[in-house]
C-alpha cells in the first residue's frame, strides 16, 4: 500500500437524502450523525420519506440504514412501496433493513422499565450491518408505552444520547394533529423538537378542495435552510418537493440556436424563430388560434426529429389531431414513429402542483426537448392562484434547467382586456416571447390578427400582422394600413384588389398610349421620308435647269459668233473661253 | 408447571429488580412449579429483536397458555398475580 494520493475525504456534515427539492431546502440533506424528527398527520407522508432517505443512502451513498417499525408490520411497508418505482428489492436485506418493532398487543405494564433491550439488539444489528442511517417509524407508538412525560422525556434522551453515540443519521418521525403543529405543550413529543438537531413538518391540508402538500424545516441547529414552507407531491418516485430556483444554482446553458416557430414568416418576424430552451406564451381569447399554432411548433419541432411532447388539458390528443390536420398541420405521422407523445391532461386531476410534477415525470419518460402545453392557464384552476403562480415559475425554471423549448398558451379572460396585461398567472413576464392573438371585428367579419409583444433578446417587428388558417397551414398576411385605417380580412382583400385592378388599368393605358405614339412616330417617319425623296428630286431638276440654261447660252454665243462670221461682220471678236460641255 | 422468561439488560436497576420480584413471587405462590429463563439483551441482543422486546425488563409467560407479556420491574406484586392469574 502507497501513500493514498487524496487526504482522507472529510465526512460531509451532511446526509443527502435524494429526495428532489428537500435537499436543495437543507443544502445538502439530513444533518449526519445527528437526530431529525419528522412531524405530521396522518396520510402526510413521514413513512415513505423516511423509506426514500435510507433507500438513497443504500443505493447511492454506501450507507446501509436500519428502519425500525413501531407501527406496520415491514411486510405491509414494503407491500406499500411496491408501487413505487424503487428497486427495493435489490438491496432489501442487504442494505436496507427493516425491523419489526411493533409492541406486542398482550402487553402488560407494572413498574418501571427502559428501552434497553431495543437499544441493545439494535446496536447489535448496526454492528451486523454497518449501518449509518436509522429511522424510527412513528415513534409516538413507543412513547405511548411509557407511564408517564417524565419517563418520555428520560427514555428519549437516551434514545438520542444512543444514536450521538453511534453516530447514526437517524430520523424520528411522530404523528401530529391534523393541521399544523400546535401549542408544543399539547404534543406529546414536544420536547423531542428541542432535543433534536434538525426538526421538518408535514403538512397536508385541503384548498378550495384541491389536496395541498407542504414540506417545512422548522430548524436545524448549525446550518441555514429555506424557512419557507414549500409544496410538495407524492410521485411514482415518491417525494417532489418543488422549490423556487435558489440562488447559486448553476445556470441553464444558453444557446443563441434558434428553432422554428413552424410558420415561416413568423420566423422571420422574430428573426429566425424562436430561441432554444426559451420559454413562449401565446395569449389569446378562445379560437384565435392559439392550439393551431402551437401545433405548428409542435410539426416542425417533429419534423426536425426532436421529441416533443404536446399537453393539452381541453381537448383528448385525437381531437387535437384531427383539428389541426383540417388546417394542414398533420401531427399522426409522427405519434406514429414516436416523435410525438399527446398526453391528454384532462385526465390529470389534483393541485397544479400535481399537474406539475406529472408533465415533468411525462416529459422526462419521453425525452421531450420541446414541450407545448394547451393550455397553461389550466394551472390556476387548480387550487388557489398563488400556488399557480408559483408553479408556472417553476415550470419554466425547470424548461430553462432541462433546455426544453417550451410554447404554452394562456386563455386570456373574456372580460380582461389586454392593457391590464398578461394572464392569470402573470407568466407573461417570465416568459422569453409573447405571442398576443386577438380578433379584429370589421364589417361584419371576424378575423385574426397576430403581434409579437415581446421577445427577449431578439430584433422582432412590430407590426400586427393576419394571421390566415387554410388547408395549407398557417400564414401571415401583412394587413392593409393606410390612412391609418387597419384592414384584414375580406376588406384588406377588396382594397387589394382594388389596387390590383387599378394598377392593371393604368398599365394597359400606359400601353396604349405607347403604341398610339409609336403610330405617330412611323407617320411621321414615312413623312419626313417622301420629303427627303422630294428634295432629292427637286435637286435633280434644279441642277437639269441649270445645265441646260447654261447650254443654251453658250449654243446660243456660239451661234451669234456664227452668223456674225457668217454676215462677215467686222466687229471685234469676242476673246471669251467658251465651256465645252 | 410455569415457565418463565425474563428478559434483562444486565443487572441495570430494573432488571435486577425484575429479578429480585419474579424469583421472591414464584418462591411464594408457585413453589416448585416454575421455571425461570433468564435472557441478558446485552450479552444476546439479536434475540431481543428477533423477539421484538424493545423494554427491559420484560416478563414472557411461555406457559401455561395463553402467554402474556409483562414489561416493568414488576414492584406492583398484586398487580402481576392477577395479570398471572395467580392471586
Amino acid at each position: 500500500m502507497g501513500v493514498p494520493l487524496i487526504a482522507k475525504q472529510v465526512t460531509p456534515t451532511k446526509a443527502i437524502t435524494g429526495i428532489v427539492g428537500f435537499d436543495e431546502m437543507t443544502g445538502g440533506g439530513l444533518p449526519r450523525g445527528r437526530t431529525t424528527l419528522l412531524a405530521g398527520g396522518p396520510g402526510s407522508g413521514k413513512t415513505i420519506f423516511a423509506v426514500q432517505f435510507l433507500l438513497h443512502g443504500a443505493q447511492a451513498c454506501k450507507e446501509p440504514g436500519i428502519f425500525v417499525a413501531f407501527e406496520e408490520a415491514p411486510k405491509r411497508i414494503l407491500g406499500n412501496f411496491a408501487a413505487f418505482g424503487w428497486k427495493l428489492t435489490q438491496v432489501l436485506d442487504k442494505k436496507l433493513f427493516f425491523v419489526d418493532a411493533q409492541p406486542m398487543p398482550d402487553l402488560i405494564q407494572s413498574g418501571n422499565f427502559d428501552l434497553s433491550g431495543m437499544l441493545a439488539g439494535l446496536q447489535a444489528k448496526i454492528k451486523e450491518t454497518g449501518a449509518r442511517r436509522i429511522v424510527f417509524d412513528a415513534l409516538d407508538v413507543l412513547l405511548a408505552l411509557l407511564p408517564d412525560h417524565a419517563t418520555r422525556k428520560i427514555e428519549m434522551h437516551r434514545l438520542n444520547q444512543w444514536l450521538l453515540d453511534h453516530e447514526m443519521t437517524a430520523l424520528v418521525t411522530a404523528k401530529a394533529g391534523a393541521d399544523d403543529v400546535g401549542p408544543s405543550s399539547e404534543q406529546p413529543y414536544a420536547f423531542m423538537q428541542f432535543m433534536v438537531d434538525c426538526s421538518v413538518i408535514l403538512n397536508h391540508r385541503m384548498d378550495l378542495g384541491v389536496s395541498q402538500r407542504n414540506i417545512r424545516v422548522q430548524k436545524y441547529r448549525g446550518s441555514s435552510f429555506m424557512e419557507d414552507e414549500s409544496p410538495f407531491v407524492i410521485g411514482r418516485d415518491g417525494f417532489d418537493v418543488a422549490i423556487a430556483r435558489m440562488l447559486g444554482r448553476v445556470d441553464a446553458n444558453v444557446t443563441a440556436e434558434r428553432v422554428s416557430s413552424g410558420v415561416k414568416r413568423m420566423d422571420t418576424m422574430l428573426g429566425g424563430g424562436y430561441y432554444r430552451g426559451a420559454s413562449v406564451l401565446i395569449t389569446g381569447f378562445p379560437g384565435t388560434a392559439k392550439t393551431t399554432l402551437s401545433g405548428a411548433f409542435a410539426e416542425a419541432a417533429c419534423a426536425r426529429g426532436e421529441r416533443t411532447m404536446f399537453v393539452s388539458f381541453d381537448s383528448d390528443g385525437s381531437e387535437v389531431i384531427r383539428n389541426l390536420t383540417s388546417v394542414g398541420i398533420r401531427l399522426a405521422r409522427f405519434i406514429k414513429n414516436g416523435t410525438l407523445s399527446m398526453v391528454s391532461a384532462r385526465t390529470i386531476t389534483g393541485s397544479a402542483e400535481t399537474l406539475l410534477v406529472r408533465m415533468k415525470t411525462l416529459a422526462k419518460e419521453h425525452r421531450a426537448r420541446c414541450v407545448v402545453i394547451d393550455p397553461v392557464s389550466t394551472f390556476s384552476k387548480a387550487g388557489n392562484e398563488l400556488t399557480a403562480h408559483a408553479v408556472a415559475e417553476r415550470l419554466i425554471d425547470w424548461s430553462k434547467a432541462e433546455g426544453i423549448t417550451l410554447v404554452c398558451t394562456s386563455l386570456l379572460d373574456e372580460m380582461s382586456s389586454q392593457a391590464n396585461g398578461g394572464t392569470p398567472l402573470q407568466i407573461s413576464t417570465l416568459a422569453d416571447t409573447w405571442i398576443h392573438l386577438n380578433y379584429l371585428v370589421q364589417a361584419g367579419e371576424r378575423n385574426r390578427g397576430m403581434s409579437i409583444i415581446k421577445s427577449r433578446g431578439t430584433a422582432h417587428s412590430n407590426q400586427v400582422r393576419e394571421m390566415i388558417l387554410s388547408d395549407n397551414g398557417v400564414t401571415l398576411a401583412d394587413i392593409y394600413t393606410a390612412g391609418g385605417e387597419v384592414l384584414m380580412g375580406t376588406m384588406r382583400w377588396q382594397k387589394e384588389s382594388a389596387e390590383r385592378i387599378a394598377n392593371e388599368v393604368a398599365e394597359v393605358a400606359g400601353k396604349l398610349k405607347r403604341v398610339s405614339l409609336d403610330a405617330e412616330e412611323a407617320v411621321l417617319e414615312v413623312r419626313a421620308k417622301s420629303l427627303q425623296t422630294e428634295l432629292i428630286a427637286k435637286q435633280v431638276e434644279k441642277a437639269l435647269l441649270v445645265r441646260t440654261t447654261d447650254t443654251r447660252e453658250r449654243e446660243s454665243a456660239v451661234r451669234k459668233i456664227r452668223m456674225s462670221e457668217l454676215r462677215g461682220a467686222d466687229a471685234p471678236k469676242l476673246r471669251r473661253k467658251v465651256k465645252t460641255a | 408447571m410455569h415457565k418463565f422468561r425474563l428478559y434483562v439488560a444486565g443487572d441495570t436497576q430494573n432488571s435486577a429488580q425484575a429479578v429480585a420480584n419474579l424469583t421472591a413471587m414464584c418462591r411464594t405462590y408457585l413453589p416448585d412449579q416454575y421455571e425461570i429463563e433468564l435472557v441478558d439483551v446485552f450479552r444476546e441482543p439479536k434475540r431481543a429483536l428477533e423477539d421484538r422486546i424493545l423494554m427491559t425488563p420484560t416478563l414472557v409467560r411461555l406457559e401455561p397458555s395463553p402467554s402474556g407479556r409483562i414489561i416493568g420491574n414488576l414492584s406492583q406484586t398484586q398487580f402481576v398475580l392477577q395479570a398471572l392469574g395467580l392471586a
